[in-house]
């Protein structure tokens, strides 16, 4: 059964920085959702039903945020629904409003949410918490070391030097600073990447995403609905998640499923997406990838797992500027969650992201003709993916 | 004009209980200086640390098997910045696949000198063998052991 088509109508997204003493909690919700409703010229009125991307609690510092959040949404006497799946939170949120829109339960959904990083001084003695309280997070694993030790076999297997990781920072600053709504936005070179000092080895500082606060906002709605109210639109044609088990050390010696080197559940989880879009060819058919990569060396085998480049393959390609805005395939033209990083709606500002590209209304980052992208989000302990594929 | 700011700090204590499968690891640890994993039948696969149940069979694991106390270092990572709660810096930890085992478990390297990123990163390097030392107290915990370069 071909799956009805659901199109984006709305979308907005805060100036995302470290703080905003200007803006409580659900000020900064508002916020987005203002400039998604504006955009769209709806009333909320219109709207049948609301998704809230909200991830761990404890990064905004308010139990069950949602509570407070539900109001900024519109959400009084309409179907609510929270989504929290860590990273992947904002990409999880905007497929199951496409899920609310495709399935005829609903015509158009608002999906919203806000983080605010930047006043939680203890994000990784947070994100510790997420592991199990027996094995793991007396160690003391959280997300910089995963994803070190992801980054050390990489190293192993193919190749990648500190070097290549700069490189790729060094591509996403220059990316953010052209686009408005980026946190960090100051240009840097390898030399400021090398010499700035060790997080979790191999990881340096400016390895590293921001604590970043802000929200984001989005509109979906029927084909049918887009249609009689002649409404402006770009379509999700592929909807994918997958999720990896959640042992690390699964993911490394004997007889193992998935290398904690490469994404196997996310490519499982992108090629669902481009089968429900038809995408045979990657490589040819997509023109703009905005991929969720926290820490530089992740960039890499999340470009691989989107096909975009054969597994082991990125580093020198993304060396060659094949990823860069004017390049064949921009990755991140946004800046990415390197350069912007406010958890709850991180992964859904990249399906924004990807929107206003083949929407053609990026702005300075705007990359020519791209007529369609995907989008990633990566959460939990690099376990739980959600990839969607947006088109003009 | 003026924006105020309001300071919480969270302090709350849970006190975690360890089920069967990680409680018998652990006394066995703590009492007789010995780590074990369980063995999933169906794919013959020993599974460290122990769990109860095969993530990819999804049948219960049916055996207590002894593994170590070498094993090989599968990754790692060197933590040179202080976190809230965290251990102070710096410190190195990654997974080791103990002899016997089919999957790593995650552990501390000790005795190693971690002033110099580089020149520790490459005797930590993928594919080197280590042992297990045991803490001369233990008290059942993961941290009663930690690995040391062979």
């Amino acid at each position: 059964m071909k799956a009805p088509r659901v199109g984006i109508i709305g979308i907005g997204q805060s100036v995302f920085t470290r703080r905003r003493d200007d803006a409580s909690y659900p000020d900064l919700v508002r916020e987005a959702v203002v400039l998604a409703m504006t955009q769209c010229g709806l009333d909320f009125d219109a709207i049948d039903g609301t998704v809230y991307s909200l991830s761990p609690d404890a990064m905004v510092g308010i139990g069950n945020a949602e509570r407070l959040g539900v109001d900024a949404v519109g959400g009084r006497y309409k179907p609510f629904l929270r989504i929290n799946t860590g990273g992947a939170t904002g990409i999880s949120s905007v497929a199951a409003a496409y899920y609310h829109v495709a399935s005829g339960a609903c015509d158009v959904v608002l999906t919203a949410g806000a983080d605010k990083v930047g006043e939680c001084g203890d994000s990784q003695t947070v994100l510790n918490k997420i592991w199990d309280p027996i094995y793991e997070r007396p160690l003391p694993q959280g997300t910089i070391t995963m994803l070190a030790m992801s980054g050390v076999r990489y190293q192993q297997k193919y190749g990648m030097t500190q070097e290549d990781m700069a490189r790729v920072v060094v591509k996403n600053r220059y990316h953010a600073s052209l686009n408005s709504n980026a946190h960090l936005r100051k240009e840097v070179t390898v030399e400021d990447v090398m010499a700035s000092r060790h997080i979790s080895w191999p990881i340096k500082l400016m390895d590293c995403c921001p604590q970043s606060s802000g929200g984001g906002a989005m509109v979906l709605a029927s084909e049918a609905f887009i249609k009689a109210n002649k409404l402006d639109a770009v379509w999700i044609t592929g909807v994918g998640h997958c999720s990896e088990t959640y042992y690390l050390g699964d993911r490394m010696g004997k007889g193992q499923l998935a290398d904690h080197a490469d994404a196997y559940a996310l490519s499982k989880s992108i090629r669902r997406s481009y089968q429900m879009a038809g995408i045979t060819n990657p490589q040819k058919e997509i023109d703009v990838a905005e991929l969720y990569a926290p820490f530089s060396n992740t960039e890499f085998h999340s470009i691989e797992a989107a096909g975009l480049a054969e597994i082991g393959t990125a580093v020198p390609q993304l060396n060659e500027g094949r990823y860069t805005i004017g390049g064949d395939i921009p990755v991140n033209p946004s800046g990415g969650t390197l350069c912007t990083n406010a958890i709850a709606v991180t992964a859904m500002i990249r399906v924004a992201e990807v929107a206003l590209q083949v929407w053609g209304k990026a702005g300075a980052h705007q990359v020519k003709g791209a007529q369609r992208g995907v989008a990633s989000g990566n959460g939990g302990d690099h376990q739980f993916f959600g990839t969607m594929i947006v088109e003009s | 004009m003026e924006l105020l700011q309001r300071k919480e700090i969270w302090n709350i204590t849970y006190t975690h209980a360890l089920g069967e499968t990680a409680s018998w690891f652990f006394v066995q640890l703590r009492d007789n200086k010995k780590l074990y994993g369980r063995r999933d039948a169906k794919s013959g696969r020993v599974l460290v640390p122990p769990r109860a149940f095969s993530d990819q069979t999804l049948e219960p694991t049916t055996e207590w098997v002894e593994v170590g106390p070498g094993g090989q270092i599968e990754t790692f990572t060197i933590v040179y910045e202080a976190f809230q709660n965290l251990p102070p810096p710096p410190y190195a930890f990654g997974f080791v696949m103990l002899d016997g085992a089919d999957t790593a478990i995650g552990g501390f390297f000790r005795g190693l000198d971690l002033s110099d990123p580089e020149k520790a990163a490459e005797k930590l390097s993928v594919g080197t063998r280590v042992m297990t030392t045991f803490a001369e107290e233990r008290i059942g915990d993961i941290s009663d052991f930690w690995f040391e370069l062979d």
